[in-house]
């Protein structure tokens, strides 16, 4: 295994595929491990992680609570409200003050694109982006990229549709960089009104009907329709958005017969997606995706962490 | 010191560039009670007179620059005019126009003034207020333009704010032709650029930034026109920074309709790669362009669509900027680098030395109706030496002035400033 080239994990963008690929083989075997009832509580033993969220989250908080709690570091739980959020002083205040905590892995979310990186530049700590603003959201797509290979047993040469929201998701950002440098043709699908734009500069092919965008994909990717979206108008309401952009068994049947579903949560049942086909339990991937997600963020924080022993002597 | 005090100074040894007359021959200036008292190939040396040996460097005009946010009145933690005539004096700046949109907004007589007196007593940078086009800069109701002008107000805009409302503009564009005023817009349109961060596209979608599409600009522009031909009335777009833009600027003069603009460093310096790795330095208003967005406006510098180049100096303390991107503070410094980024295209051999400096001097000059920006005898002494060839390198943090936040940190420039001469007197080097 190659050693982990950077201090911090903070985008996928230009992150080198055989990188990704150790990182996938780790998370599979913390997958098997936790599968199994075992622990690996020493190897993060008297290391303090962090999560700093800046942003209510309980799935992605909780899931990296319970990755360094498995590996046995100290976890802290910080929310720092909304209303502190708003002075920029105060994130790099936070920083001061983690350093005089001697954190060692900071987990970070933040509504800003480019919150985690600035954080960075002022930490001590190695710096895990759990999300910030419509940047990207890195071990989302890695636990997706790990379900994938395990429904899928490859990860290559896959079609991929990305639906939905893409404007503001950093989802689907994290998860573009990723699957393209896995050489999965990679499609986003949405109206031209929640398409960031040139998406196809990128390297993606992109759809506005989702009958066409579906057809013959091998995953089917939901994004969440966030209700703020209406109120400003990129989407006119809630059924319109269904009737052409949600999933539905008959969109569904345009893309492969064994096409999985998948869906970062939490959904927007009857907005986004159908509720039959989020619960399907042949083609809905979503249960399995958050149990990814903690052998996903064990792997991370893991490698991480050699990365700051390998540094210390 | 009154100006008869000051001995009379003779440059000799000097190239002598005057992009107004077309000069650019070596030879002496003699320099007199504040004025340029003669310049030619050899002058005899006046009894007393201090000569200052040019060693084949470039004697021109006081830069002029058309816009310059200079902190006061109200943010006199990010620059106070004192600071900004330092880093002006560094950068071969003597005639500046200011912002009018501080707080409060320069909408009132007697805060021109103020600013006029605050630029005298720096004895090195003559400080030419603009006046608010609007009460506050709120866009609504026009401010006094005779007033304003009446105290000294140089010409009329709302800053770093576009005038939005099409009736206020057509309003003022045809107000301020009673008193022979133009009016300066920051062509954006509200409703595109509202949240904005970086221009949109592929850079913005990448990381993940609210995004402005370059027609936001285009869209002013081609209002504006159509108003300045209603009107008649003299509009100047500041920093036009978008290919679109130039062209509706390009056939609006062949239409023979006043419309002026300029542009400002960064615009044809970078692109929108600069922002990569949110960098806040390079969040500017407006946004850094693309690629071909620059080449245009390069072209538009060297075929003389743009007017003037300016430094759109913005100054900002660290904690305007040290934050996630989308929230930090937009804009940059421009005094001292205003010369250096300029004189890189001509080493790129983009623009002529003589075209370079007239965007920097006589045009700006010409644009405001005022005196200075040539190499006139009777003209005021103000005078930059430079340098074509010394190497220097823009380091944030070891600017002169108070404010740091260049976008051009770290880049590597040919062409320094050697002195700067306010009426004769010497105010740097």
């Amino acid at each position: 295994m190659l050693p982990y080239p950077h201090r911090h994990l903070l985008a996928l963008q230009g992150l080198e595929p055989p990188y990704i690929a150790d990182l996938l083989d780790l998370a599979e075997s913390y997958a098997l491990l936790n599968r199994s009832g075992k622990t690996q509580r020493d190897l993060l033993k008297g290391r303090t992680l962090i999560n700093l969220f800046f942003e209510d989250s309980t799935r992605t908080r909780t899931s990296f609570e319970l990755a360094g709690k498995r590996l046995g570091a100290d976890v802290i739980n910080m929310s720092v409200s909304n209303s502190s959020v708003n002075k920029g002083e105060t994130l790099l205040d936070t920083a001061s003050t983690l350093n005089a905590m001697h954190c060692d892995l900071l987990v970070v979310r933040h509504a800003q694109s480019g919150a985690p990186a600035l954080l960075s530049q002022k930490v001590d700590a190695a710096v895990i982006n759990a999300g910030d603003g419509t940047h990207e959201h890195p071990t989302q797509a890695l636990l997706d990229a790990l379900t994938i290979r395990r429904r899928k047993g490859q990860l290559e040469n896959l079609t991929v549709a990305i639906c939905g929201d893409v404007l503001h998701s950093r989802v689907a950002r994290s998860n573009i960089h990723l699957l393209l440098a896995m050489n999965c043709r990679v499609r986003l699908v949405g109206p031209p009104t929640l398409i960031p734009a040139e998406a196809g500069r990128l390297g993606v092919e992109v759809f506005h009907d989702m009958k066409a965008g579906l057809k013959d994909v091998d995953v089917v990717m939901m994004l969440r329709l966030q209700k703020e979206r209406m109120a400003g108008g990129l989407v006119p309401s809630a059924r319109e958005f269904f009737r052409f952009y949600g999933l539905d068994a008959a969109k569904l049947a345009l893309a492969k017969p064994d096409a999985i579903v998948m869906h970062p949560g939490p959904m927007n049942r009857g907005v986004e997606i159908d509720s039959a086909i989020a619960d399907d339990p042949v083609r809905s991937v979503i249960g399995e995706q958050v149990e990814m997600g903690v052998a996903v963020r064990m792997a991370v924080l893991d490698i991480l962490s050699r990365n700051q022993r390998r540094n210390a002597r | 010191m009154s100006l008869t005090t000051i001995p009379d100074t003779l440059f000799v040894n000097a190239r002598l560039v005057d992009p107004a007359s077309g000069l650019d021959a070596p030879g002496s200036l003699l320099v007199s009670g504040g004025r340029i008292a003669d310049h030619g190939g050899s002058l005899g040396q006046p009894d007393g007179a201090t000569v200052i040996d040019c060693g084949g460097a470039v004697l021109a005009p006081g830069l002029v620059d058309l816009r310059a946010a200079l902190g006061e009145p109200g943010a006199e933690y990010r620059e106070t005019i004192e600071s900004a005539a330092i880093a002006a004096a560094a950068g071969g700046i003597t005639t500046v126009c200011a912002l009018p949109d501080t707080q409060p907004a320069l909408d009132d007589p007697a805060l021109v003034q103020f600013l006029l007196r605050k630029g005298e007593a720096t004895g090195s940078l003559s400080v030419l207020p603009y006046g608010a086009a609007t009460k506050g800069c709120a866009g609504q109701e026009l401010s006094e333009f005779g007033l304003l002008k009446e105290a000294g107000a140089i010409a009329f805009t709302d800053g770093g704010k576009a005038i939005a409302n099409a009736r206020t503009m057509r309003l003022a564009l045809s107000y301020a032709r009673a008193f022979g005023a133009f009016v300066v817009q920051h062509p954006e349109e509200p409703a595109l650029a509202k949240g904005g961060a970086a221009t949109e596209g592929e850079q913005a979608t990448r990381m993940g930034l609210p995004g402005i599409p370059p027609a936001a600009e285009a869209m002013m522009v081609m209002r504006d026109i159509a108003l300045a031909r209603l009107t008649g009335g003299h509009v100047h777009f500041a920093h036009v920074s978008t290919a679109a833009a130039l062209e509706l600027i390009r056939g609006a003069k062949a239409e023979g309709l006043k419309v002026t603009c300029d542009t400002a460093p960064p615009y044809f310096d970078l692109n929108e790669t600069a922002i990569g790795d949110f960098r806040t330095y390079a969040k500017l208003s407006p946004p850094l362009r693309r690629e071909e967005d620059r080449l245009a406006v390069v072209a538009a510098l060297a075929d003389g669509t743009v007017d003037a180049i300016a430094s759109d100096h913005q100054p900002a303390d660290p904690d305007d900027k040290r934050l996630p991107f989308a929230q930090a503070s937009a804009g940059g410094t421009g005094l001292a680098t205003l010369l250096g980024i300029t004189l890189a295209r001509v080493h790129a051999g983009d623009l002529q030395l003589g075209t370079a400096l007239a965007l920097l001097t006589s045009r700006p000059a010409a644009l405001l109706g005022i005196e200075a920006g040539r190499l006139e005898r009777g003209a005021p002494a103000d005078l930059v030496l430079f340098d074509l060839e010394r190497a220097w390198k823009v380091e944030a943090g070891k600017l002169p002035g108070k404010a740091q936040n260049s976008p051009f940190d770290g880049r590597a420039l040919e062409g320094r400033v050697l002195g700067t001469w306010k009426a004769g007197r010497r105010v740097f080097g």
